[in-house]
């Protein structure tokens, strides 16, 4: 083998040991950080994981607003019409939360099935609503319209 | 009610049609050799871009004078909002966007006529033809699905208001930028599949192209830079990067862009990795494509996501498609005709170049993933997932890393072949001196986690090994008169990723974040610093209502900041909106934002930030720009026009 078939064989080994790397790396990452998303009734259903964060979506219910003394701790309802899930969340709510309108919300189910999330994110324009929560809503009509057949 | 709107609609169809016949003649004259048909190409393409500002000066004419019946005018403006907004209300949303999309598209194609002379005349025609081509598919698609200039009936009194969170000079600004950066590496483009149509691929090509990819690069940064610090202060995070789609999707090109003007450096000088270089610019404007269509589509699920109309999504698919498809058919058919000349060692400029080349294209896979999974998995039917922010960083950092490692030293790498004992062994202090500037900076933040020094340390690494770089350049080159200006630019840029990684290493382990609750006159310390709540009044804008309130910061006894956060209510559209109020300094930002009332007593929630170092992560950008622009303003790109223009004065001066 000549110097500079050797050399360039050491950079072909290279490259394909970066991107083999890169590729574990990324995909590890990917499996570890993938976040689902459940509407209210399949959280209802048991469907979502408990040790797990993962995201839901619905309308906020309106009046289930509720502030815990002067804390910065509130406590909503999320529902698609269908089931409910109780949020709770401490902080500063986005600029667009308002009660009867869709949100999405990251966080993690609690042993008392309390939703406990670390941010929420909120529709931000009259006719716009996150996919997800238009979708949760269209999934728990099509259920419900099956039922009562 | 004026004409001014079907005046703009349709200077649109005559721009259309320049726009063909700008693509289809000199094409057709460029294969069959008739001189005519090359000729004209740029005449069309000067009528085109003609057509093309006059309609774009109806629309912002029709927004100045608040003309309701233009639907799209109704729907984004308001006779309330300030003139300045009114204009940048243009692009505001859909339609306008796309309308400065085409706008910016044939400033680059007029800007590629006119400085062009230097270029032989069959490949400028077809140059000013590929990019009459794109022109051709903006706007069909203007035309067919997003006409600006639909009228409205009845006409509504009044306007719907542009969306608050654009009411922002940062903003008003950042798309003009981004798109400027994003069309501009069409000129990049262009010049790749005009080369493959010609068969000639040389380091003349590269030399014609590089200035220009250099321009649009510039551009694409700043407009990125701006949209991270808009972020940052108007949307109330706190956050600088967000991994939002969005971001992504601007930021993809311009990680192919990155890769792009290395890859340009090596074949200008070297005449290797001609066909990759080629790809590159196919992938650069693609990509550009790509980040129009994820965010006009709506198939986004973010805070950016505007539009929800399907045909425009379809439309810009297919158009990617075509440009897509077509391109790399083309490369297929006359890629194994180019031939690279020339091999070099491993220790190089060319290996330094090359390993460059490979992290970023790596690097721009990882964020084309995870942006793109999602949508594929939403798009079959199997669930819907987001990729957060975890997978980016746990990514990105380790694929980065090694290249602020790497880059000093490549940026100093002879051509060909260089010796890795030369290059190391006056290094071996400064890496030293990089961990303990490091280690004492971390000190200096009482917190010595590895993370954070080993950033640092990379940052000031990075820093060092350039400016050595720099010092032995002109201590070896007889001086600073001899250092060509693209040598700076490359520096400049270099320190640039120094500072910018310097930034993100303490913003990211040294913030401190609270949301706090607290009644008028009390105080909350963080991070040092404290901060006395002096309540909340009320405050009103041109089209707005608003609390603001008073927080007033002080370090020990001293004081150092009086802020005023706000939390406006806009009176067209209702929607609440937090002005965070900021304290800005080299080294560290204090940040305060208005949360809600908690009780009658005048009590509010408020979001405190302390961001040290932040300002250097927009000021690393800035530099990368400057370099950009240094390095295109460099004697060899210049001397070429100037030579063609002293050869049209003699001649006008034998004329006279």
């Amino acid at each position: 083998m000549t110097p500079a078939r050797r050399q360039r064989l050491f950079l072909i080994l290279l490259m394909i040991a970066g991107l083999g790397a890169a590729a574990a790396l990324g995909l590890n990452a990917f499996q570890k950080n993938l976040l689902f998303f459940f509407t209210p009734s399949q959280v209802a259903a048991g469907e979502a994981p408990q040790d797990r964060p993962f995201r839901i979506g619905g309308l906020v219910e309106k009046g289930s607003l509720q502030r815990d003394g002067d804390s910065l701790t509130l406590r909503f309802i999320v529902t698609d019409k269908a089931k409910d899930v109780t949020v709770q969340y401490t902080g500063i709510l986005p600029d667009l939360f308002r009660e009867g309108q869709g949100i999405v919300a990251r966080g993690t189910l609690t042993s008392d099935r309390v939703f406990v999330a670390e941010e929420v994110l909120a529709k931000h324009d009259e006719n716009y609503m996150p996919p997800e929560a238009h979708d949760a809503l269209k999934a728990a009509e099509t259920l419900d319209t099956g039922s009562s057949k | 009610m004026t004409l001014l709107p079907e005046v703009g609609h349709f200077a649109l169809i005559l721009a259309l049609c320049m726009a063909l016949v700008q693509s289809i003649l000199p094409l057709v004259g460029a294969a069959r050799h008739i001189g005519n048909f090359v000729a004209i190409a740029r005449p069309a393409a000067g009528l085109q871009v003609l057509f093309v500002v006059i309609a774009y000066a109806c629309l912002t004419q029709s927004f100045i004078v608040s003309d309701f019946s233009v639907a799209y005018v109704a729907q984004n403006s308001n006779v309330d909002l300030p003139l300045m907004y009114r204009i940048s209300g243009v692009w505001g949303a859909h339609e306008g966007s796309l309308l400065l999309w085409v706008l910016i598209l044939s400033l680059w194609t007029g800007a590629v006529c006119l400085f062009s002379r230097s270029v032989p005349p069959v490949m400028a025609a077809r140059v000013i033809a590929v990019m009459g081509l794109v022109s051709v598919g903006f706007l069909l698609f203007l035309l067919l699905t997003s006409n600006p200039f639909e009228r409205l009936f009845p006409i509504p009194l009044s306007g719907r208001d542009l969306n608050p969170l654009l009411q922002d000079p940062g903003l008003a600004i950042h798309p003009p930028m981004l798109y400027v950066g994003y069309v501009g590496f069409s000129v990049a483009f262009a010049f790749a599949v005009a080369a493959l149509m010609g068969g000639r691929l040389d380091s003349a090509w590269a030399r014609w192209s590089r200035p220009w990819t250099l321009v649009a690069w510039v551009f694409l940064t700043v407009g990125i830079a701006l949209g991270s610090w808009w972020a940052y202060y108007e949307l109330g995070w706190g956050g600088w990067w967000f991994w939002d789609p969005v971001e992504n999707a601007s930021f993809m090109p311009w990680l192919a862009g990155t890769a792009l003007i290395h890859s340009l450096a090596a074949t200008e000088n070297r005449g290797i990795f001609k066909a990759w270089t080629v790809l590159l610019a196919v992938f650069a404007f693609s990509l550009s494509l790509l980040g129009t269509f994820l965010v006009r589509s709506g198939v986004l699920t973010s805070v950016h996501a505007f539009a929800t109309d399907p045909t425009r999504g379809v439309f810009i698919l297919v158009f990617l498609g075509v440009v897509v498809g077509g391109s790399l058919l083309l490369y297929a058919w006359r890629a194994p005709r180019i031939r690279s000349l020339g091999g070099f060692s491993l220790v190089s400029r060319e290996g330094g170049l090359l390993f460059n080349n490979v992290l970023l294209s790596v690097a721009t896979a990882t964020v084309l993933l995870g942006t793109l999974y999602p949508l594929v998995i939403d798009a079959l039917g199997l669930g819907k997932v987001s990729v957060g922010p975890p997978y980016f960083n746990s990514v990105f950092i380790p694929i980065t890393a090694p290249l602020a490692l790497v880059l000093g030293i490549g940026a100093m790498a002879r051509w060909r072949k260089d010796s890795l004992a030369r290059l190391l062994t006056p290094l071996r202090w400064l890496a030293l001196a990089a961990v303990a500037g490091a280690v004492a900076l971390a000190a200096s933040f009482y917190d010595l986690r590895w993370e954070a020094i080993a950033g640092i340390a990379l940052g000031l690494w990075v820093t060092a090994s350039t400016g050595f770089g720099i010092w032995r350049r002109v201590a070896g080159h007889g001086g600073l008169a001899r250092v060509p200006l693209a040598f700076w630019g490359m520096s400049t840029a270099h320190l640039g990723v120094g500072v910018f990684a310097v930034g993100i290493a303490l913003t990211s382990t040294f913030s401190a974040e609270e949301d706090v609750g607290l009644d008028p006159g009390t105080s909350h310390q963080m991070a040092g610093y404290t901060f006395r709540f002096d309540g909340v009044r009320d405050a009103s804008g041109p089209n707005y209502t608003a609390r603001a309130g008073t927080v007033t910061a002080f370090l020990g006894d001293r004081q150092v900041a009086v802020m005023h956060p706000q939390k406006r209510v806009y009176r067209v559209q209702r929607n609440p909106m937090t002005e965070a109020a900021i304290d800005a300094g080299l080294f560290r930002d204090l940040y305060v934002a208005l949360g809600d009332p908690l009780n009658d007593k005048g009590s509010w929630s408020l979001r405190l930030y302390y961001k040290p170092f932040v300002r250097w992560i927009w000021l690393g950008a800035l530099f990368m720009a400057f370099g950009g622009i240094l390095s295109a303003c460099d004697r060899r790109y210049r001397r070429v026009a100037s030579r063609v223009r002293q050869g049209a004065q003699t001649t006008a001066a034998a004329g006279a």
